[in-house]
């Protein structure tokens, strides 16, 4: 096989690919990150503790999650078939995709809220804050750096599943190297399948490190740019701070708690 | 440990108007079949524009009782009215909190042993979160942040984020959060307990400093007596979720067997021999400047031994205690005992084996 006879193919593979994960990801998104919310709410000590839909809820999640991908697949070709009229091809496959990917997607969003400290929550509470406020202003926020790990982590999984999606005719890279590389023997263009999976999920973390670094540093003890902001705004009074509050010049600070 | 010389004045702010009343604050806990009662009828009353004082071991409920006090924590039953609401009959059913709750507590500030700051927003983010709750203008939010910022001396961190923060710099973002929806009342949970001594002390001199300004009634928790002996005007001692001892700390100074007098202003010494009597003398403002103890001697012909004495200002006022020894029983010492309390004094006689001084809170230090 020629490059100009795989050109084309692995350009349109790669696309099924993109679109599978791109879809199945806003997918997994949309249903993992409310369920993963509602998990933390309704359990026990939570702000709408409520045993029987957090037991239910867990319950499918689990069921979602202990199923093999493959299995779920197959079992979800009416249900796909029901919902975008066909059971192969890319589209089918988002909807597996998305349906595997929100159990695993919902339980990295609640272990991800149940790290913010409880403290944090009583704080916005006794601000006269209510669950929004506290979904919203506290735990999504707080939690931002680990949810956009657990993201990057079932982005990753999505690949990989949308690959394994191509075993059974969902389109894609995976669909190549199965349909070229192993049915036909064509061990260049399997070879250059996986390189581009290893390209396209090495992206993938990289972008998730490079977020989640990001969003960490803001809390962390870097050097703010006070200094220079101030220089750029002489217009505002120095800053006085034994004017109404003759505050005590703080011990060096030798002790830091955290 | 004395206190490096008075913090403040005396105080003006207080008034006879009760803004925090506790009436047969009960608690129970309930786990796993177990049950603990963490508050066992309090009544509490605290008046507005003073610093009250809430001291007792650890596990003696506290913590329970400030949360009660804005309800974070559901009381099992009793009545908790601040600024003349009745919040316990605003308290819906299960953990979530009704509309005309949320808008009582929002005119009730807290402060937190650890801060509880929300590091993914800058420092003055932080002081807008509650104005952002109760709806304020974004320019506006700003306007007072930065105002708030200004009072508690921060001005140049406003866009620091906590982490960026001493431990000092973080309780003063703290509170200059709590006070961003012009709350009467400040709860504070044991906020200087994660702090040095010094940043502690200028803390505690901001608390003051903002309940004399301000007006502001604060209720705080601790387990130091420093910070009562600092900056409260009343106090109250607890044990096992009641509340033993309480009251303005001057007449608890002047109330004979007070434990939390004894706490806040302990002397020590044992008697060199039995049949001694073991003597504590409080002086009170002039009282302290008169020569009692030589004329006590004079007078009646005794030798007196003086075991154990300090000075010590407590709330800005000067007290001295002092713990002397006359020979022979009590019954021989009636009479010299009633001299030094014609001059004004107030004496205890001393149990000849006191419990150890410190051992009320030895537990409260972690
Ligand atoms: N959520 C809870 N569930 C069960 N028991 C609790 C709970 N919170 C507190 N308690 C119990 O209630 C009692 C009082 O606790 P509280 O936290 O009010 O004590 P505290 O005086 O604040 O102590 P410390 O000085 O250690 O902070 C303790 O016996 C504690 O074990
Ligand atoms: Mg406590």
């Amino acid at each position: 096989m020629t490059w100009a006879e795989m050109q084309p193919l692995l350009r349109d593979a790669s696309l099924d690919t993109l679109f599978m994960v791109w879809w199945s990801t806003l997918y997994t998104i949309l249903g993992g990150l409310p369920l993963g919310i509602l998990l933390v709410l309704t359990d026990r000590g939570g702000l709408l503790q409520n045993t029987v839909v957090n037991k239910a809820v867990g319950v499918v999640v689990n069921l979602g999650r202990s199923l093999p991908f493959i299995v779920l697949m197959v079992w979800l070709i009416p249900f796909s078939r029901f919902v975008v009229g066909t059971s192969i091809g890319p589209s089918a496959a988002v909807v597996a995709l998305a349906i595997g990917a929100i159990p695993f997607f919902a339980r990295l969003v609640e272990t991800a809220l149940r790290e913010v400290d409880h403290g944090l929550v009583e704080a916005v509470q006794s601000m006269g804050g209510g669950t929004w406020t506290v979904i919203f202003k506290v735990l999504l926020p707080q939690a931002l750096p680990s949810v956009i790990a657990g993201l990057t982590t079932t982005v990753i999984a999505l690949i990989g599943y949308s690959a394994m999606a191509g075993a059974v005719g969902g389109g894609g890279l995976g669909n190549l190297a199965i349909v070229y590389g192993y049915q036909r023997s064509e061990t260049g263009l399997m070879n250059i399948t996986i390189v581009l999976l290893i390209v396209i999920v090495t992206a993938v973390q990289l972008a998730g490190d490079l977020a989640v670094r990001t969003l960490a540093r803001r809390g962390g003890r870097q050097a703010a740019p006070v200094g220079l902001r101030r220089l750029w705004t002489p217009a505002r009074p120095a800053p006085k701070p034994a004017a109404t509050v003759p505050a005590q010049a703080e011990a060096p600070e030798a002790v830091k708690s955290s | 440990m004395p206190v490096p010389g008075p913090l403040t004045a005396a105080h003006s702010t207080v008034t006879e108007t009760p803004v925090i009343t506790t009436t047969g604050l009960t608690k129970v806990y309930r786990s796993r079949g177990r049950e603990v009662t963490a508050l066992d009828g309090v009544d509490l009353h605290v008046r507005e524009g003073e610093v009250y004082g809430v001291v007792g071991q650890s596990g003696a409920g506290k913590s329970t009782l400030i949360r009660c006090v804005n309800l974070l924590e559901r009381p099992s039953s009793g009545t908790v009215t601040v600024a003349g609401q009745d919040l316990t009959a605003l308290a819906g059913r299960g953990n979530r909190a009704g509309a005309e709750l949320r808008k009582a507590r929002s005119r009730i500030g807290m402060v937190f042993q650890h801060f509880n700051l929300l590091s993914s927003r800058t420092v003055q983010s932080n002081i807008e979160l509650p104005l952002e709750i109760l709806g304020v203008s974004g320019k506006e939010r700003e306007r007072k942040a930065l105002e708030l910022l200004d009072l508690v001396g921060l001005a140049d961190k406003a866009k620091a984020y906590p982490g960026q923060l001493s431990g000092g710099q973080k309780q003063r973002v703290g509170i200059a959060r709590a006070l961003a929806g012009d709350p009467k009342v400040l709860l504070s949970d044991e906020s200087t307990s994660a702090l040095d001594p010094e940043t502690t002390r200028s803390i505690l001199q901001l608390l003051r400093d903002l309940n004399q300004q301000l007006g502001l009634t604060v209720l705080l928790i601790t387990h130091e007596m420093e910070v009562v002996k600092t900056i409260c005007d009343s106090a109250a001692l607890m044990k096992g979720g009641r509340v033993v001892e309480s009251g303005t700390v001057s007449e608890l100074l002047a109330t004979p067997g007070s434990e939390l007098a004894a706490e806040l202003f302990p002397v020590g010494g044992e008697p060199s021999g039995p049949d001694r009597t073991v003597v504590d003398v409080t002086f009170h403002g002039d009282a302290a400047t008169q020569p009692v103890i030589s004329q006590l001697s004079r007078t009646y012909n005794i030798d007196i031994s003086i075991l154990g004495a300090a000075m010590d200002t407590v709330c800005g006022k000067q007290v001295g205690r002092m713990r002397i020894e006359l020979p022979g029983r009590f019954e021989e010492n009636v009479v010299p005992i009633g001299f030094l309390r014609e001059q004004g004094l107030q004496v205890d006689v001393a149990d000849v084996n006191p419990a150890p001084a410190g051992a009320l809170l030895k537990d409260g230090a972690k």
